[in-house]
């Protein structure tokens, strides 16, 4: 045990940060479909949007106020893209906004196509978080350990939050029952506002994370994250930040331990039949709410 | 009792049906010249790439329209089973002396014989040609509606997003096994597949002259793939999708089996789609896995929105239209200059360079989805006889307004 | 009550949802041809027992019968088995568990309709009763696309044409069913569900939203349809003046339990549906 440790050390500790990103990017999409029932497709593209405005802020900007800039302009960018084509179908069959989000993802996509000239850009470093250090006989960079650490830190001030703060309560509410809620009150739209500041800025957090351990950022970079954290999220059982988080460790360890059993090609594919055995065993997920439909 | 079931067929409906017929001979003969008379020119190299992609297109919009417009089931993997179709055909039509050259990385992979190959040693070279490669086309689509029923029994059980979720997943793994050195010997592992039958081998020699069907080829396999979803859409099974897409609980306090009535859908869906994969393959005459990702699928189904989710006659403009304006009409964005219509000149503009054109693409498609959510055509089909009907009943107002004002 | 013979029999079923015991221990009879009525007060558990009927729920407990023959049956098994609150648990154990999904029970000829209307929206009222015919005929996918049913399609047709004409509903036939007035739209899904021709026919409310002239002449029309098709009805209703005019025998439910049953004539000066239920309207 501990020789199969000390030879997959690395691939363990990648497999723990991938995991770490990968959690602070579910939150986004749980958070976003316990409140809407909205897979929010482009939430991965926000993810790759992030690490693009850092690639362009730091060009000019010292590398701290570019950070800044990265999380508010991904902030804005979430509530924009909810303001402009997700309200405006709040009405409309679910389809329609999953379609909706579909689109938002293309248009990023193209976008980022289109300024990068389809190049990939080099992920500016980070001090501190790219340095590299010895952890046992693994050599990695210093985010790998930060990252599962900040990520609880995060997990943990958004539990609280959810769990005290009156913004919280309101979400909780909204997320059991849209119309009473709006009915009892509560402004929802300024609380799915909110949702989408929180899951926009975690995305942000985790893309800092996440290219400062992967060095370039290309159009597509943002798909394959985004639909892994969906993932993780429903193997947590959508709705449930704890689950979210729990999965996508989940997933990133998993990953990353195929890769160090020479199953690169599957590492990807692994995540989905992870997501097809868990829809078919218990499709609510780990820590998922059953619900009956009304006859 | 009057028997209304067995109503002479009303006039316009045999004008509509007389219109249909000749626009689509209208077409075939276009189609013809295109292939064998017309000389290539600036136009017609635009013209018959669009026309050959817009037909492959449009019936595999039409296969996803089935599915999403139809039975109401959110699928999104549409690429999948079209990797699934380019593969198979594809594997069965390299000649077997290409083997050694296509898998080179692969001992000559291990199957050794070609379908249409096999099939010329009897029927000679241009029959072997067509009915080898349609032998392909059936196995594609085949191949493609067995895993579409395997994985139709999870799938089809889960409700809308997570079967969209769980189908985009499966076609993430298809991907992923295809592209699988383990199986190299079938599908060359991540490299190219080529050298199998494509367009450019539909060919009949007559003598000395030899007629083309390069682009003939896709639209009739295209139109009877298309035919054959609208006589389903509108047959009894079609009626029971649509019932399923309404009110599934409705539907099954009918009688109607969801499993059954859903299986048979993904997997009609899904045998179009590989057909459609496989014609895809025969257009770009190389295949590999690597392109047939989600994206591909968002593609396919933002032109189904933009057609009209619910319309198979909305599908088929929309596929054309989209790949006219990627492909050709929205090509000067990219170009770096704004042409001049009519003129040989133009105006540089610096911002249109590459990538612009998918920028205002996308553009469009929001607002299509946002403000036009109906598409082009709604859930309504063009008919030629509800024209007529429409233009009739215009000119009988407008006659009898005229006569109106002559009586005063 | 046996001299004639029976088409539905329920027993012992018990629907529990988590820890809440919608339907408890619920046995009832229906006979072929009687209407029979299930009333209760809001929330007593009425629909819930159709859809335990219908297949749309499968009941924690119980066993129903259709015609004799078991076509439901269940008893309480994984973590129900210790959180069970019904009675009868032990009972149905070693019985062979029958769980069809509701278009199985609709084959065997039981058809409903819903409180809250369903019709299929897109769909033109001829369309909703012909698709109501598909589960009965002899096609397949191949020969159904390809035309080979002509004849059996042809037949789908003129039994639809002749449902809708009898029901009055012909003149609408290319409307859109949801753009029928309200009770026409009731009409119309007895319509669709005399079209899977059944052999007991579960009405969910048919009077709801109705006025009492509707409801006097929904009273008519049941009567009607029960002689034309040789149905059993039975039926949910919360209209007492329909209830007590068309029914054979009544069932009360009142907290998912049975608290009576008997002639209209028994259940009115029944204490306990009284105190339950009859008390309640008396007060609007």
């Amino acid at each position: 045990m501990s020789e199969f440790i000390s030879s997959n050390l690395q691939y363990l500790l990648t497999g723990i940060s991938v995991g770490g990103q990968y959690a602070l990017i579910a939150i986004g999409y749980t958070m976003v479909y316990g409140i809407l029932r909205l897979i929010n497709f482009a939430h991965g593209d926000v993810f790759m949007i992030a690490g693009l405005i850092m690639v362009y802020a730091t060009a000019s900007l010292p590398i701290y106020v570019s950070i800044i800039l990265v999380l508010a302009a991904t902030v804005l960018l979430g509530v924009i893209i909810e303001k402009v084509a997700y309200k405006p179908l709040r009405s409309a069959p679910r389809m329609s906004v999953m379609i909706s989000a579909i689109g938002v993802s293309y248009l990023l996509q193209n976008c980022a196509l289109y300024f990068t000239g389809g190049l990939p850009q080099v992920y500016p470093e980070i001090p501190f978080l790219s340095e590299k250090i010895n952890v046992g006989p693994a050599t990695t960079p210093m985010v790998t350990l930060v990252t599962p650490v900040l990520t609880l830190a995060l997990v943990i001030a958004l539990v609280s939050l959810i769990k005290y703060t009156k913004v919280g309560i309101a979400m909780r509410a909204v997320s059991k029952d849209f119309e009473t809620s709006e009915l009892m009150g509560i402004k929802i739209n300024s609380v799915i506002s909110f949702t989408f500041v929180i899951g926009c800025f975690l995305a942000a957090v985790g893309s800092l994370l996440y290219f400062t351990a992967y060095n370039s950022v290309i159009p597509t970079s943002g798909a394959m994250p985004g639909l892994k954290a969906f993932v993780a999220a429903v193997f947590g059982g959508i709705g449930s930040v704890p689950g979210a988080v729990i999965g996508a460790f989940i997933i990133g360890i998993c990953e990353n331990i195929m890769k160090g059993l020479g199953w690169t090609a599957f590492s990807d594919a692994f995540t989905f039949v992870l997501l097809i055995v868990i829809l078919l065993v218990k499709p609510t997920g780990i820590f998922g709410e059953k619900s009956t439909d009304k006859v | 009792m009057e028997k209304r079931l067995k109503a002479p067929v009303a006039p316009e409906k045999k004008i509509g049906n007389i219109i249909a017929v000749v626009l689509i001979a209208a077409v075939y003969v276009l189609l013809y010249l295109l292939d064998n008379v017309l000389p290539t020119n600036s136009v017609t190299t635009m013209l018959i790439p669009v026309l050959r992609k817009g037909a492959i297109y449009a019936m595999v919009c039409v296969s996803m329209n089935l599915l999403n417009g139809f039975t109401g089931l959110f699928s999104l993997g549409q690429a999948g089973f079209m990797l699934i179709g380019a593969y198979s055909y594809a594997i069965f039509a390299i000649p077997a002396e290409q083997h050694a050259a296509v898998y080179q990385y692969f001992e000559g992979g291990s199957i050794q014989f070609s379908i249409p190959q096999v099939l010329s040693g009897v029927l000679g070279e241009s029959g072997g040609a067509f009915l080898g490669a349609i032998i392909c086309l059936i196995i594609a689509g085949a191949v493609a509606a067995v895993f579409a029923a395997l994985i139709g029994i999870p799938v089809l059980r889960l409700k809308s997003d997570y079967l969209a979720i769980a189908t985009l997943g499966f076609a993430e793994i298809i991907r992923a096994v295809f592209q699988w050195d383990g199986l190299g010997k079938i599908t060359n592992g991540s490299n190219l597949l080529r050298k199998y039958t494509s367009f450019s081998d539909m060919r009949v020699h007559a003598g000395d002259t030899t007629i083309k069907f390069d682009s003939m080829f896709p639209f009739l396999i295209a139109m009877l793939s298309i035919l054959i979803i609208v006589l389903l859409v509108n047959s009894s099974y079609g009626r029971a999708f649509k019932s399923i897409r309404d009110d599934e609980i409705a539907a099954e306090a009918m009688g109607i089996n969801l499993f059954k009535h859903k299986m048979i859908s993904f997997v009609v869906s899904s045998f179009f789609a590989g057909v459609g994969g496989a014609l895809l393959a025969m257009f770009q005459t190389t295949i590999q896995a690597a392109p047939f990702r989600s994206t591909m699928t968002y593609e396919i189904l933002l032109m189904v929105v933009i057609g009209g989710i619910g319309s198979i006659s909305g599908s088929c403009i929309a596929a054309f239209l989209y790949i006219a304006c990627s492909e050709w009409w929205l090509r000067f964005l990219d170009s770096g200059a704004l042409p001049i219509p009519f003129v040989d000149a133009s105006i540089p503009v610096p911002f249109f360079r590459d990538g612009f054109r998918k920028v205002v693409f996308s553009v469009i498609i929001m607002v299509i989805v946002l403000f036009f959510s109906r598409g082009i055509m709604g859930d309504k089909e063009l008919s030629f006889s509800g024209m007529i009907r429409k233009i009739k009943n215009r000119t009988k107002t407008a006659a009898a307004a005229a006569g109106e004002e002559d009586a005063q | 009550m046996s001299e004639r013979e029976n088409i539905l029999r329920v027993e012992d079923a018990t629907m529990q949802f988590g820890g809440v015991v919608a339907v408890n221990n619920l046995s009832l009879e229906v006979n072929k041809g009687e209407i029979v009525a299930l009333i209760g007060p809001n929330g007593a558990g009425k629909t819930t027992a159709f859809n335990v009927i219908t297949g749309v729920y499968q009941p924690t407990n119980g066993k129903i019968s259709f015609q004799d023959k078991p076509i439901i049956c269940n008893h309480p098994r994984g973590k129900m088995a210790k959180g069970y609150k019904g009675q009868n648990g032990e009972r149905y154990l070693h019985e062979h568990t029958l769980a069809p999904t509701p278009d199985h029970i609709t084959k065997l000829g039981i058809a409903r309709t819903f409180q809250n209307i369903r019709l299929w929206k897109s769909m033109t009222v001829f369309d909703n009763v012909l698709t109501a015919k598909h589960m009965r005929a002899k096609q397949n996918v191949f020969s159904a696309t390809f035309r080979a049913n002509r004849k059996e399609e042809h037949r789908m047709r003129e039994e639809t044409e002749a449902l809708l004409r009898e029901q009055d509903l012909w003149q609408y036939r290319d409307d859109l069913a949801t753009s029928l007035p309200y009770g026409l739209q009731r009409r119309l899904e007895i319509a669709r569900a005399l079209g899977t021709a059944p052999k007991l026919l579960l009405l969910d409310e048919p009077a709801a939203g109705m006025n009492p002239q509707e409801t006097l002449e929904l009273a008519a029309f049941i009567h009607d349809i029960r002689e034309k098709y040789h149905l059993t009805i039975f039926l949910i209703e919360h209209h007492m003046d329909l209830v007590m005019n068309i029914s054979d025998r009544i069932y009360v439910l009142d907290f998912g339990s049975l608290i009576a049953q008997g002639l209209p004539s028994e259940i009115q000066s029944n204490q306990h549906v009284i105190d339950a239920y009859l008390g309640v309207v008396e007060d609007e």
